[in-house]
């Protein structure tokens, strides 16, 4: 057994008991990837040196720390800035960017927890994709069968939670990229309402869409990770000002009364049947809990991928236009004036991916297609967020699949852009309506592949999401289970 | 409507500052080709009399006083720079 199987409740225990140090922790989190992650792949940069200073501060404060979170091990996807620790978005772009300013506000509020950050996490290039393969470094891997990806683009921050190298991480969800990774290495993830947590310092991808989230082994642990991270930011002008209630308090094992709605567009055809199952048998414990549901419509739930591709592609052009090899970043040195300059380095620094979308986006805002792409995706958003606002006048969540099907094989999808698309038309609607949605484990295919249950709340209402995940997890075994890889430990 | 041009491809190209190989106009044509076509599928959708979405939440312009603080040193800003002299970025000519 790892210590990471603990809850963190359980690792506060052991610590305030001298049962163990958060020199252990670190050590032991160190230890499992210099062991495993030659197969996961999880890792961009390691920060082992300081992190292991800093646990032996750490571990002279043991006697007066009271706070859950206090010397974790922490992975960090690689699109949040991290004071003085290399921070590449997974590009070339950006490999040689080693010494970043300032932390990302997620990243100074987990400081001030006392979490140790183990490395940056890798992901797909500026989180774009939905398999990891768009990491200019390595192709991170499935910890429960290394042959499938782990999903994407946080797949290294749901592959390290779990395959233990980490106690927990923090990922980033702009179409699902939280939730699919999550769904598919059998980890509790969760796309928090847009605004409730700080985007200070994420490298913007789709400003409109892009939230930072916490992935975890519980829902408990999930909820103690989002209460440090939640709350205003006067440096982040989209950051909701709103008081942030304590997540903990919903976990009350009761769900009596609770109405779920389950859209008849999340069980459709194109979603595998075992997934299916899967997801009916979530249901049925729910009623045995004591919770109806009751299939519903989100009639626009077709034309999300759509609208999303036009709106973040539009977005991310946008955004990634300040990658121009003058303040960071790799410049080519090929050019000999500036317009080659720029051309070059980004040519020579971007993936095909990146480019791809920079490039439909960039068609998208150009004179005489503005409206026809752009303001019409805006406006099939505002349907989409419709479909949502009238869901929830008389349900409390919404449930179904997190994906429509368990994790692909790695090179299956790779050259054919919207085959991969498709893999996120059940998390994309919930990034366009802006709503917080979970994915967490709640069963495995044939395959002993992970299934993910998502539960899609309204908006600022991550408690309501919180209690019904917590009931349905105490309630089954699924997230008890670990992948062997490497050798169970 | 839903076609995407070779010359459209390398015009979007030099608007999104990107050098792309005779090879890549191709590739990319047909890809670019592929997604725009099926972005046609929200023509089914009446949206004359629908607001368009920007921001999900009621976002107020945020405002600050216009007063000088302490941010980043002119030498940090510089440090992960590709090139830089005298306390400045420096860049290749920009006129020939």
């Amino acid at each position: 057994m790892s210590l990471f199987d603990y809850t963190l409740k359980e690792i506060q225990d052991k610590l305030h008991n001298k049962e163990i140090t958060v020199s252990d922790l670190v050590a032991a989190s160190y230890e499992r990837i210099h062991a495993v992650d030659d197969q996961v792949k999880a890792f961009i940069t390691l920060n082992e040196e300081a992190a292991r200073a800093k646990a032996s501060e750490l571990d002279k404060q043991v006697d007066g720390a009271s706070n859950p979170l206090f010397g974790i091990p922490l992975g960090v996807k690689d699109n949040m800035v991290t004071k003085g620790l290399r921070t590449t978005c997974a590009s070339q772009i950006l490999d040689n960017f080693n010494d970043p300013l300032y932390n990302a506000t997620v990243v100074d509020k987990l400081e001030e927890e006392n979490t140790v950050t183990i490395g940056k996490l890798n992901m797909d290039e500026f989180a774009m994709g939905s398999s990891n393969e768009n990491s200019s470094y390595a192709a991170t891997r499935n910890p429960w069968n290394t042959d499938y990806v782990p999903g994407g683009s946080s797949g290294g921050s749901a592959a390290a939670v779990a395959a233990r190298e980490v106690f927990f991480s923090l990922g980033s969800d702009t179409g699902g990229s939280i939730r699919q990774p999550a769904a598919f290495c059998g980890v509790v993830g969760l796309k928090p309402t847009y605004g409730l947590v700080s985007r200070f310092g994420l490298v913007a991808f789709a400003s409109s869409l892009d939230q930072i989230g916490p992935i975890t082994k519980s829902v408990e642990d999930n909820a103690h990770l989002l209460q440090a991270i939640a709350g205003h930011d006067p440096m982040d002008s989209t950051s909701a000002n709103i008081e942030v209630p304590d997540y903990s308090a919903a976990l009350k094992q009761d769900v009596k009364g609770l109405r779920i709605a389950v859209p008849k567009e999340y069980l459709q055809e194109g979603v595998a049947p075992e997934v299916k199952e899967a997801v009916l048998q979530a249901l049925k414990v729910y009623e045995d809990l004591g919770a109806t549901w009751e299939e519903v419509s989100l009639p626009h739930s077709q034309y999300a991928v759509a609208a999303y591709y036009l709106l973040s592609s539009s977005e991310a052009s946008a955004n990634l236009a300040r990658f121009d090899g003058v303040r960071y970043g790799v410049r080519s040195e090929n050019a000999t004036n500036m317009l080659d300059m720029f051309k070059l380095s980004r040519s020579e620094g971007f993936g095909d991916e990146v480019k791809r979308r920079i490039m439909l986006g960039t068609f998208a805002l150009s004179s005489g297609y503005y409206d026809a792409y752009y303001k019409k995706a805006q406006k099939v958003r505002t349907l989409i967020k419709n479909d949502f606002e009238k869901v929830f006048e008389d349900y409390d969540v919404i449930v179904g699949p997190t994906t429509p099907t368990p994790a692909f094989k790695v090179g299956e999808k790779v050259d054919d852009p919207l085959t991969m698309y498709a893999n996120d038309i059940l998390t994309i609607p919930v990034n366009l309506a802006g709503v917080p949605g979970m994915s967490l484990p709640c069963g495995f295919s044939s395959d002993g592949l992970p299934i993910g249950l998502q539960i899609i709340g309204k908006h600022f209402d991550e408690s309501t999401i919180y209690r019904t995940a917590y009931a349905f997890e105490q309630a089954t075994d699924h997230h008890k289970k670990t992948p062997e890889l490497g050798g169970a430990k | 409507m839903s076609e995407i041009s070779k010359d459209q491809v390398k015009h979007v190209a030099h608007l999104a500052r990107l050098a792309i190989s005779e090879e890549e106009v191709e590739k990319m044509t047909k890809q670019l080709g592929d997604i725009i076509s099926y972005a046609e599928l929200l023509n089914d959708l009446d949206t004359d009399n629908v607001e368009p979405t920007t921001h999900v939440l009621d976002l107020k312009n945020v405002m600050r006083k216009d007063e000088p603080r302490k941010w980043i040193e002119k030498e940090d800003a510089l440090k992960n720079a590709p090139d830089h002299k005298n306390g400045q970025f420096r860049v290749p000519s920009i006129l020939e």
